[in-house]
């Protein structure tokens, strides 16, 4: 283009076709998180467990005496319980403001009238929070699978644990799933990022509180499915072939995080609209 | 010129729960720019996000640029800017990010984003401010850029809700300008909706006016400031109220502007000689009399009017 050239110009170039809005929503956001140093650190925080486990495994594959260091499933079952933290943290500061902040500013309006429909701006929006969260679970779980393959130098535990790879996928697509869709429908409710994340921490740590005062005082286990944390373990330890502590049935706890995602879908199906329209 | 319509509604009905926000509304948009008028409540904004699909019609049939908007929304949308009327912008972006995101979002690769950002923000006037944040643009630079956002993926239609909102009066100019340029010089088409008849009679050519979810009456802006009579602008000393009413059960259309200045309409087989008889009979002094150009301003007060009626 000549630099003299400043006025309008007709676009003859390139238009894809319709259905990938929901990846350019979900680039921008993460390249959005991405330019901001804190949350860089907090990725990097959240990956001082593998480094642990990942020496842990070492000393457990190379020294014969360091042997209650060698790796079972449960050592990932662990390690993916120990992430919950660096999940709870990520999902509020990637999370909260994935919705509010565009309700603030009016910008649905702005996403909704271009050629993209309200799933894709959801999957686009779910995405960016996935991305990073399924990079602090499944990720690090898969790449200590790998050292200790080559630790070990053999495929041995692999192939005496097949359906360890699957259990870490699955366990980890939950955990990811019902961080994000739960961040992403409360982000949806408030115009306030703040506000959204407050939500998210108060049901995370309240409701795994009244589930221990509830359980304590009542002596019944099942009060554990108060806390959708919880209930995340008593699923994750099916996964992995333990036997739940709580004694929850398990098709009870599936239940209820089935009742939490549709709860997430109702909400997001109600709040993400172009036109605000008020009875 | 394309003599298909850009836009058509037939028997158009929008409903928020029992509430008819449009009522049965079937209107034609011209290719060029056209006015879309009425006063707040009207129902413009409604029909604008009908028009992308945004709210869908309890009845009837629209369609944009050929396509139905019940049946080919996302088609629609990838052919329609839109500028919404309130601000709206995508947090923690500049200028030039936030405009190639959207060019993004309707369907642009990458870099063609990119470089059509730059060009439509130079194009409204915003190439020097467009490495800042827009939260820190000042209200008429944020007018400009939800143009440039509806400009970046080259629309066939243009949806402009109330462009000029909170302007000083140089910065409408400059918007109402671009406007005028978008539909006269680059062959885009625009629905521009404003509650102010001077940005209208400024950049369109066509009208439609709506009133209380109604279209109180469409067309060229020429032939429907057209009329079979003469428009006269006339002060009176005495009881204003009284003699315009008066005027009325002549059968004549009279509107006061509020300002002291009646504009009537008086047939061509009846002269101003039939004023100085009414002013005469209801007692009242003539102390202005003047021959006028029927404006925009007429053809709406005209329009509510037979609408009240």
């Amino acid at each position: 283009m000549p630099i003299h050239d400043q006025g309008y110009r007709h676009y003859t170039g390139e238009r894809t076709l319709h259905g990938r809005g929901w990846w350019v929503i979900a680039r921008a956001g993460m390249l959005e998180r991405l330019r901001e140093r804190r949350f860089l650190g907090l990725l990097l925080l959240a990956w001082s467990l593998f480094v642990v486990r990942a020496v842990q495994l070492y000393f457990g594959e190379t020294i014969a005496r360091a042997v209650f260091f060698a790796p079972s499933e449960r050592t990932f079952q662990l390690f993916l319980d120990q992430q919950r933290l660096f999940v709870f943290f990520i999902t509020i500061y990637a999370g909260a403001g994935l919705i509010a902040s565009d309700r603030q500013s009016h910008a649905l309006q702005i996403y909704l009238s271009r050629p993209i429909t309200r799933n894709d701006y959801i999957a686009g929006k779910l995405m960016t929070l996935a991305i990073f969260l399924v990079g602090v679970t499944w990720v690090p779980a898969m790449l200590l699978l790998v050292l200790q393959v080559l630790f070990s130098g053999s495929l041995a535990f692999v192939a005496d644990h097949p359906r360890l790879v699957p259990a870490i996928t699955a366990a980890s697509a939950l955990q990811v799933a019902l961080a994000a869709v739960t961040m992403v429908a409360l982000s949806s409710v408030s115009a306030s990022r703040r506000f959204a994340a407050i939500l998210y921490a108060a049901i995370a740590i309240f409701a795994g509180a009244i589930a221990a005062v509830l359980r304590a005082s009542t002596g019944n286990a099942g009060w554990v499915l108060v806390s959708p944390a919880n209930t995340l373990l008593v699923v994750n330890d099916a996964i992995f072939g333990g036997s739940s502590e709580s004694a929850v049935p398990l098709a009870v706890a599936v239940g209820v995080l089935a009742a939490i995602f549709a709860a997430c879908i109702v909400i997001l199906e109600r709040r993400v609209r172009a036109v605000d329209v008020v009875a | 010129m394309n003599t298909q319509p850009a836009v058509s509604l037939e028997g158009v009905t929008v409903k928020y729960g029992a509430h008819e926000a449009l009522r049965d509304v079937s209107a034609e948009f011209p290719s060029g720019a056209t006015g879309l008028l009425g006063p707040n409540g009207a129902g413009k904004s409604t029909l604008i996000k009908a028009l992308l699909g945004l709210l869908p019609p309890a009845s009837g049939r629209m369609r944009v640029l050929g396509y139905d908007v019940r049946e080919s929304p996302l088609a629609v949308r990838a052919r329609v800017g839109y500028m919404p009327e309130g601000d709206a912008h995508i947090p923690g972006m500049t200028a030039v990010s936030f405009v190639s995101y959207c060019g993004e979002l309707a369907g642009l690769p990458r870099a063609n984003a990119m470089q059509r950002a730059h060009e439509v923000l130079f194009y409204v006037g915003l190439g020097e401010a467009r490495y800042r944040n827009v939260e820190t643009y000042s209200t008429g630079m944020k007018q400009r850029i939800k143009l440039a956002q509806a400009l970046v993926h080259d629309p066939d239609l243009l949806l402009l809700d109330e462009p000029t909102n909170g302007l000083d009066p140089n910065g409408r100019d400059e918007i109402l300008a671009l406007v005028r340029d978008i539909a006269a010089t680059k062959a885009i088409s625009l629905i521009l909706s404003s509650h102010l008849l001077p940005d209208v009679e400024h950049a369109c050519s066509h009208v439609v006016v709506l009133h209380k979810g109604a279209v109180a009456t469409q067309g060229p802006i020429t032939a429907l400031k057209g009329t079979s009579g003469r428009l006269f602008e006339l002060r009176v000393k005495g009881d204003e109220a009284g003699f315009a009413d008066a005027v009325r059960a002549e059968g004549l259309e009279c509107h006061a502007d509020g300002g002291g200045v009646l504009r009537i309409f008086v047939p061509e087989e009846r002269g101003s000689r039939l004023l100085f008889q009414l002013a005469l009979r209801h007692g009242v002094q003539v102390r202005h009399l003047r021959a006028s150009v029927p404006s925009l301003e007429d053809v709406f007060a005209r329009a509510l009017g037979e609408e009240e009626r």
